[in-house]
């Protein structure tokens, strides 16, 4: 960890001036970035702290949506009355992911920009692309079990391993941001994660010094939902494989439907070819079949994941047949 | 069973042995006043030291720069090869490895990846890591053998494994007899490395005054580390003070001290200030030894109403040529079940990688994974009960020494097991029985452990006021060595707990063979039942012939120690009047065990502990994720000395179990030789959502081979076995046989079918 300075914001405005400096960050909860800063794998030299700004706020929408504040903790966001009625895949997904102190302590925008697993992201002595731009991959043609299956290239191989955001992805989430010159804009969670092409240092859109300031779900999609979890352990354990889902059945048909995977992409995996393979068909396990290798059509194992690429298949197999019996 | 062994000398107890007795050191340890290694000579503006590891797994360094690190704020020294005190040579002829010396910064040369290059001491931890960031260093990377998959034919025979047991055993005609039966099983089974991960890390203060140096350490022997430091540090032995009363974990990887104790205690000489060091949680994958990884070939040979006819346990691990470590992996399968024909072996492949050390329960825990895997397989070929399987294999006598067994009650074990947990229920057919998306299956698996005796001397002392106080350089590791020995002496000397002190882990206290190979509890309860006795012994002896006592010409042999008073008949006195009365100052006597090696039990009895498992587990049949739903172990132990802390010790070695059969694993990256897996969110271990009901039971007992207790070592038992009964539930519930350790769900998913609407 190297030596760096902190200060409090005291409102959003400051917030996004006080971190436009060279080497400023900002930290909420600090449940992965105070852990990055130890390994030396993050090297701020000023902390802007904007845990206590007033975006704790989870608010009704008129047109029927919710507006999370980015400080909101999100154990507060997954007991929230109306997340749990209206968007029960997000409180699934939050409450499946770390453990109960962390929860607590851990914000809605920081659960967003938290960083991979990647164990060789991890080890400052081994050749990581996100860490050092050029210097190559260690996880390709090393210990790659938990390491994506989609959208992955000869850079980076990584995840991104929130649950939150695999749930706001099959919402259409949508994604608000104050920047430096005080503007304000809003972006597709599914547009928010980039793919690490030549750059995987840059996983998000965000411009520097900018800010989420809340995330708008919009009116729940019809149909039921449900957030599934693989993992090696049954609690306090990131996804081998998560999957998303909506899905509208009637008479034995699939109206509407939303997928998207986690564990398997630098980002949230939103799955159109799924979902389009899924619409307008029978509601049964050899359309799910047939929407399961629409999605996983492009996967590419690296060795230790192949088997990734079979288990999402049958996870969301599995889920959606799972909705389809609660229809 | 109170009194067993006693003879004359009167009789004490309270039949407070054996009691769930809270432990006396609990309040302490929940309310933070229980001060450990990392924790002293905060009143003494101490230094933090933070080690520099090695980048490279084999080769050498060509430059170290620390010109920008000793610039570097609150930094005081920066240690390296360069300027690291001369220091003793790791002297292979003292012959238990944790007393010999571990010099530190000795050369440029680099043997496996994360070893120290640099130590940097400034005057507060995080300047001390900052710093160490700034060293720089530069290396010849030469190729190092890592891969232990490629490497494993490439073997050499080690003379002896640990604990001196022999390397291969033979006993009749193996082929012949394996070539005879009716029906084998030959399957190869792989085991990962494995960490011990306390949750206290490695940690010590060192403290210099004058020429004397107290080593504040988290260590299970103080007298190895002792021994350790002084041969290290060419210092004399008298002048080195080890204090370590508290110690949060060990499991073997604190039987020895490492790089923490050597650098601190070294640095703080060289700066004549008090100074701290500790492992991080990383540096503990590179730093302290691990369980090898190994390859395991078992031959079982039956016949058809399930006797075996040949046995063979053939073991390949992994050792780091430099300092070489063989897990005793195939020792307890010469035990455990009769076969006129038998083979074990051990073999070693060097590989530039830590080096092996005990692990809780060494070659026990590894072993059986295979071994009681094996016995399902033989139990399904045979289409036979696996409980029935091993009841048919009981042996009458020790099957390889010939020895009759001191105690042994696996039968009763597993009879008891089954009844307990309801083993009728078993789905008789693998892959039958379905609970909504759950597959479920049931397993068991034997256990069974050696017993081991060390020399341990104890002191007990009885004051003027009647209150008693052991002491030995004993430790506590979290076991509840404090409670016991409290227990002990109670019982002894007829006194209530609150009137026993037990004072445990300073080297000024006498020698133990501290906590380590279940030997701890055994080695030190009986030596302060030992010196209850003499004590009692001296007592009567004073109170004879003294007309001023109650007691005077009474029949002395009939003499109670109870409830604080000395009773003979109806006359009684006060033991607090006694000892005042005949020693003012106090009277203490000493206690010991002898080492086994001189004890004739050992020779002429075969003395181990032995359990049963049973696990209920459910493999999601869509995704292969297993869960355990229940688990069960029902053990023989001899005497339980407190029903407490036993029963957790041996939850605890389940839980183990349960974590090396589906989580734990090692991941070494061949290319550079480095762990992948180097920290608790890549290196799972089971969390309380992986545990729910598990149970242990302990069948009441008392085995007088083993000691004047009839107590035998609880602490690794557990982990022994419980693994393979998780892995045979999993095969009952899907029909898929995961020989290779952990089962993560890849090594199922294979095998099970496609989801169904």
């Amino acid at each position: 960890m190297r030596a760096f300075t902190y200060e409090r914001a005291t409102d959003a405005r400051a917030a996004v001036a006080a971190v436009s400096e060279p080497g400023a960050k900002f930290i909420s909860g600090g449940t992965n970035l105070l852990d990055l800063m130890k390994l030396d794998i993050e090297q701020p030299s000023h902390l802007v702290d904007i845990s206590r700004l007033p975006l704790r706020n989870i608010e009704d929408l008129r047109d029927g949506g919710l507006r999370i504040g980015a400080q909101a903790a999100n154990s507060d966001v997954a007991a929230d009355a109306r997340v749990r009625t209206r968007y029960p895949v997000l409180s699934q997904a939050l409450l499946s992911g770390a453990s109960g102190q962390l929860r607590n302590k851990a914000s809605t925008g920081g659960n967003l920009m938290q960083r991979t697993r990647c164990p060789y992201f991890y080890d400052t002595a081994a050749a990581c692309n996100k860490r050092r731009p050029g210097a190559g991959c260690a996880a390709i043609g090393g210990f790659n079990r938990i390491h994506a299956i989609l959208g992955a290239g000869d850079s980076c191989i990584a995840t991104h391993p929130s649950d939150m955001a695999v749930a706001m992805t099959a919402l259409g989430a949508r994604i608000t941001l104050l920047d430096t010159d005080q503007s304000v804009r809003h972006v597709d969670i599914a547009d928010f994660y980039r793919l690490p092409g030549d750059t995987p240092h840059r996983e998000t859109v965000l411009r520097p010094g900018e800010m989420i300031t809340d995330v708008v779900l919009p009116p729940p999609p019809p149909g039921r939902q449900l957030y599934r979890k693989v993992r090696d352990r049954a609690s306090y354990e990131f996804a081998l494989v998560s999957v998303a889902s909506v899905l509208s059945v009637k008479q034995d048909t699939v109206r509407a439907a939303r997928v998207a995977f986690g564990g398997v992409a630098a980002k949230p995996w939103r799955s159109v070819e799924a979902e389009a393979a899924l619409i307008g068909r029978p509601a049964t396990m050899a359309t799910y079949r047939d929407a399961a290798r629409a999605a996983l059509r492009n996967a590419i194992g690296r060795g230790h994941n192949d088997f990734k690429i079979e288990l999402a298949e049958r996870t969301l197999c599995r889920t959606l047949a799972h909705l389809a019996a609660a229809s | 069973m109170t009194g067993q062994g006693m003879t004359g000398q009167g009789h004490a107890g309270q039949g407070v042995i054996g009691r769930a007795v809270h432990r006396v050191d609990g309040p302490l340890k929940v309310t933070g006043r229980a001060t450990y290694a990392y924790e002293h000579g905060a009143e003494d503006r101490p230094l933090y030291g933070y080690i520099v590891g090695a980048t490279i797994g084999r080769g050498r360094l060509t430059r170290i720069d620390t010109a920008n690190a000793e610039r570097a704020p609150g930094v005081r020294l920066v240690m390296t090869h360069h300027n690291a005190p001369e220091q003793g040579p790791r002297d292979t002829s003292v012959p238990i490895e944790y007393w010999r010396a571990q010099p530190m910064l000795t050369g440029p040369e680099i043997h496996h990846y994360g070893e120290p290059v640099a130590l940097v001491v400034a005057a507060a931890f995080e300047q001390a890591r900052a710093a160490a960031g700034l060293v720089e260093v530069a290396y010849e990377e030469r190729p190092g053998r890592y891969d232990f998959a490629a490497l494993r034919d490439d073997t050499y025979v080690p003379k002896v494994v640990n604990a001196g047991l022999p390397t291969d055993t033979a006993v009749g005609d193996f082929d012949a007899g394996f070539r005879s039966a009716a029906v084998t099983v030959d399957r190869l089974y792989t085991t990962p490395y494995e960490f011990s991960m306390p949750m206290e890390p490695h940690a010590c203060t060192a403290v210099p005054q004058g020429a004397d140096l107290t080593v504040h350490v988290s260590a299970q022997i103080v007298d190895a580390a002792l021994a350790s430091v002084a041969a290290t540090l060419r210092l004399d032995p008298a002048r080195i003070h080890v204090v370590a009363p508290y110690v949060g974990g060990g499991f073997g990887s604190k039987l020895g001290i490492h790089a923490e104790t050597i650098l601190a205690a070294l640095a703080a000489r060289m700066v004549r200030r008090p100074v701290k060091v500790a492992l991080t949680r990383q540096q503990i994958f590179q730093l302290v030894g691990l369980r090898p990884t190994s390859s395991q070939r078992v031959r079982l040979g039956a016949d058809r109403d399930g006797r075996l006819v040949a046995l063979a346990h053939d073991v390949t691990m992994h050792t780091n040529p430099d300092m070489e470590y063989a897990e005793q992996t195939a020792a307890t399968t010469r035990s455990l079940y009769a076969a006129p024909h038998r083979l074990t072996s051990h073999r070693l492949t060097p590989l530039d990688l830590p080096r092996g050390e005990d692990v809780r329960s060494p070659g026990d825990a590894p072993g059986l994974l295979a071994v009681e895997s094996a016995m399902d397989e033989l139990a399904d070929a045979l289409d036979m009960d696996p409980v029935e399987l091993r009841i048919r294999n009981e042996p009458t006598v020790d099957p390889e020494r010939g020895v009759p067994y001191s105690d042994r009650h696996l039968v009763e074990c597993l009879r008891e097991g089954a009844r307990r947990f309801g083993w009728e229920r078993r789905p008789t057919r693998p892959a039958s029985v379905r609970d909504g998306q759950w597959l479920v299956g049931y397993g068991t698996a034997a256990a069974i452990r050696g017993h081991f005796q060390m020399p341990t001397t104890v002191r007990v002392r009885l004051a003027a006021d009647g209150t008693a106080t052991v002491q030995s350089d004993m430790t506590d590791i979290g076991t509840g060595t404090y409670t016991i020995l409290t227990q002990v002496a109670a019982d002894g000397l007829g006194l209530p707990t609150d009137r026993v002190r037990v004072e445990l882990g300073r080297s000024e206290f006498p020698t133990s063979m501290g906590s380590g190979g279940s030997w701890g509890a055994a080695n030190s309860s009986t030596a302060v039942h030992r010196a209850c006795h003499a004590l009692r012994k001296r007592l009567l002896a004073a109170v004879r012939e003294d007309t001023r006592s109650a007691l005077c010409g009474l029949p002395w042999e009939k003499a109670v120690f109870a409830d604080g008073r000395v009773r003979i008949g109806e006359a009684s006195e006060a033991l607090s009047d006694l000892v005042a009365r005949h020693f003012p100052d106090g009277v203490q006597t000493t206690g010991e065990t002898l080492a086994m090696t001189d004890d004739p039990h050992y020779s002429a009895y075969s003395i181990h502990t032995y359990g049963a498992h049973f696990a209920e587990v459910g493999v999601d049949a869509d995704t292969a994720e297993i869960r355990l739903r229940r688990m069960l172990g029902v053990f023989s132990v001899g005497r339980v000395l407190n029903a407490k802390t036993a029963r957790s010790q041996l939850i605890g070695g389940m839980i183990w179990g349960v974590g090396a059969a589906l989580q734990e694993e090692g991941v070494v990256d061949v290319r550079t030789g480095a762990f992948a897996t180097r920290d608790l969110a890549h290196y799972l271990v089971p969390v309380h959502a992986d545990i729910p009901a598990v149970d242990a039971v302990v069948l009441d007992g008392y085995d007088d081979k083993a000691n004047a207790l009839g107590a035998k070592g609880i602490g690794e038992l557990g982990i022994c076995g419980a693994g393979a009964a998780v892995a045979n539930a999993v095969f009952n519930a899907t029909g898929v046989r995961v020989r290779d350790f952990p089962l993560t769900l890849e090594k199922v998913l294979p095998g099970l079918p496609p989801p169904e609407e």
